[in-house]
């Protein structure tokens, strides 16, 4: 190795080395990513079942017939309908109080510190520990929710949170048909993820200048108006950011979902479907077409959000 | 203000002799927007911050409090922020007894779930270390590509990944080990801590590295001498992260272990206890408490480490 080197440039070392040392990764990466995604195309043009796995894997009659089932299967438009719903008010949640969270807790205070790392507790347990202490706080029998809300709030009777698809609420006698377990869903995806959003806001603010807050203060700028003219906007970067980690994220969210509600409810999104496919009906070929249309439709809403809302891609660069 | 000071000014001056004499009142500032909204905005916040500390730390306070009590009890007495008629360990005996015992075997579950994280921090950092080092000092053919194809890698979501994992693993049988769990993990983290990693090679000064390959030191020698001392705080960070994410891990261990209960890790455990009717609740959340509390003792140990190792870079927006 050692006389090899004379040889070469010293860039050319560097390159050799630099190949070297990524290789690993790069094995890894191609062998259990890249690979499969690739194969999940082929699988999504085979008619290939659980049961028939070992006869017909390396059978390659392509058809399409994997992708009329799973397009024309009754509650996919649906599922499409919640899966959009549940990741754009979800992004937008778990981001709006990310800020407020970062904004309450930027200036020094004492035990800021056990506030902050309490902040960060739902994003950090198990998922599983954290949806079932949801399932039995919403529980209408052993639930405090429930509890609290016949006892105290005067709820004629305890609502099933998880399992109710349609509810009606009452506002100035008006009765509304509210989706609840879509909405319950929602709120606790905003609960778990907005820690994320959280330190990643804090993180900018606290990098912040403190020149230009100043400046605008002395120039009589009252608070509400020194955030709106000037945190904000340079804020704007690290939202934009988060807009797009959290939005991919929670459109292709399964866990929590499948957890809480296992779909039911009006809460099946297109992820849970793949895997109702997957394991339920062993329809492995439908699963890979369907989890090959989730993916192309995000990466047609990033291009779009990409193209139209956001001017500079740089931001995708920063990443 | 300062304008209406402009404009009568010369009307007002003759009166200006005349403001000692309200020296023993201290004149009292009018009571403007900004006086308003900062002290509306400092009681806000101390609502808000309650308000957060509350809706984040509860659950997990009800999860103890449930894990304590009878179910008998919770059931006459749901709204009880406090064990009514006294403590008991016992659901957690339950938990964590062996099936022969008559419990649901988390002993093992635990065993499990440890192995499995560990072995990934260990893999994890031993493929991304190299990796991350090559990105952030290494001019080669390829770099920028690289760092793209990794950041895409999180577009798909990872159900679609799981289906020909799935049907692989089926096929060469390494499916229900936990061997092959390991690998699935290290997969879906090594770009992440690679990210994380290089952010921090960076910011290491150069110049340490050059002195010790002039004085002949070769690439390994100075990754392994200079760049992994100065780099340790992101790698415990790093470790930390792979660590959580590999504890808390719930689809590829359902979807790879289910059908074999030895080497289900806790998350799959509860997940399956779940699903039992006899199980009660309380016995689910002393569960539930036993997949948690390693994590959060971790977490709060290493609070700062970790937001510092997460967010590092995030500063530049």
């Amino acid at each position: 190795m050692r006389e090899g080197r004379r040889g070469r440039t010293l860039a050319q070392q560097e390159a050799r080395a630099g190949i070297a040392l990524l290789s690993p990764t790069l094995i890894v990466v191609l062998f259990m990513v890249v690979l499969p995604i690739l194969w999940t195309i082929v699988i999504a043009f085979q008619s290939l079942r659980l049961r028939n796995l070992r006869t017909r894997l390396f059978d390659f009659q392509f058809t399409l017939d994997n992708f009329t089932t799973v397009l024309g299967s009754p509650g996919f438009w649906d599922a499409l309908k919640v899966t959009l719903i549940y990741s754009v008010v979800g992004t937008a949640l778990s981001i709006g109080l990310g800020l407020i969270a970062a904004l309450v807790v930027r200036k020094p205070f004492r035990g800021r510190t056990l506030v902050r790392a309490s902040m960060l507790l739902p994003y950090v347990a198990p998922v599983v520990a954290v949806t079932f202490v949801w399932q039995i706080m919403l529980n209408p029998e052993l639930g405090i929710v429930n509890a609290v809300g016949t006892d105290l709030l005067g709820w004629k009777e305890p609502i099933p949170f998880l399992e109710q698809r349609t509810g009606t609420l009452s506002i100035f006698g008006l009765d509304l048909g509210v989706p609840t377990a879509l909405i319950v869903v929602i709120l606790y995806q905003a609960w778990r993820y907005f820690p994320f959003s959280f330190l990643f806001i804090l993180a900018r603010l606290q990098a912040l200048p403190a020149e230009l807050d100043e400046a605008a203060r002395v120039d009589g700028a009252t608070p509400l108006q020194r955030f709106w003219r000037i945190t904000l906007p340079q804020l704007q970067g690290v939202i934009a950011l988060l807009t797009v980690l959290r939005f991919i994220w929670t459109f292709n969210e399964f866990d929590d979902i499948y957890l809480l509600t296992q779909g039911g409810a009006g809460t099946e999104v297109v992820s849970v479907r793949v895997f109702n496919y997957l394991t339920g009906r062993g329809d492995i070929g439908a699963a890979a077409a369907l989890s090959l249309v989730l993916a192309l439709l995000l990466m047609v809403l990033l291009f779009v959000y990409f193209r139209f809302f956001v001017g500079r891609v740089e931001e995708a660069d920063a990443i | 203000m300062s304008r209406t000071g402009v404009d009568t000014g010369v009307a007002e001056r003759p009166q200006a002799p005349r403001a000692p004499a309200r020296r023993p009142s201290r004149p009292r500032p009018p009571l403007s927007r900004e006086i308003v909204e900062t002290r509306i905005l400092g009681v806000l916040k101390w609502i808000t911050i309650a308000f957060f500390v509350v809706a984040t730390l509860f659950p997990f306070y009800y999860m103890v409090e449930l894990s304590i009590r009878a179910i008998e009890d919770v059931a006459l007495d749901p709204g009880a922020l406090w064990p009514p008629r006294g403590a008991s360990l016992a659901a957690y005996g339950e938990v964590l007894r062996s099936v022969e015992d008559g419990g649901q075997g988390f002993l093992v579950f635990l065993r499990n779930s440890g192995l499995v994280a560990v072995a990934s921090v260990v893999v994890t950092l031993a493929v991304s270390i190299l990796g991350a080092y090559a990105i952030a000092r290494l001019q080669f053919f390829g770099r920028r590509q690289v760092s793209v194809l990794f950041l895409a890698v999180y577009l798909f979501p990872a159900i679609l990944l799981a289906i020909p994992l799935f049907v692989f693993f089926t096929r060469i049988g390494l499916r229900g080990s936990l061997f092959g769990l390991v690998l699935v993990y290290v997969s879906q983290i090594v770009p992440v801590t690679i990210y994380m990693l290089r952010n921090y090679f960076a910011t290491i000064p150069e110049g340490l590295e050059e002195a010790a390959a002039l004085d002949g030191a070769g690439r390994l020698t100075i990754i392994r001498k200079i760049s992994l001392p100065l780099a340790m705080p992101a790698i415990m960070a790093t470790s930390l992260f792979v660590f959580m994410i590999a504890w808390n891990e719930f689809l590829f261990a359902l979807l790879f272990l289910v059908e074999n209960r030895e080497n289900w890790t806790v998350s799959l455990g509860l997940s399956q206890l779940a699903g039992s009717v006899e199980v009660a609740k309380t016995t689910l959340m002393a569960g539930s408490v036993i997949l948690t509390v390693p994590i959060i003792v971790l977490f709060f140990a290493t609070e700062r480490l970790l937001v510092e190792g997460l967010t590092s870079g995030a500063e530049k927006g």
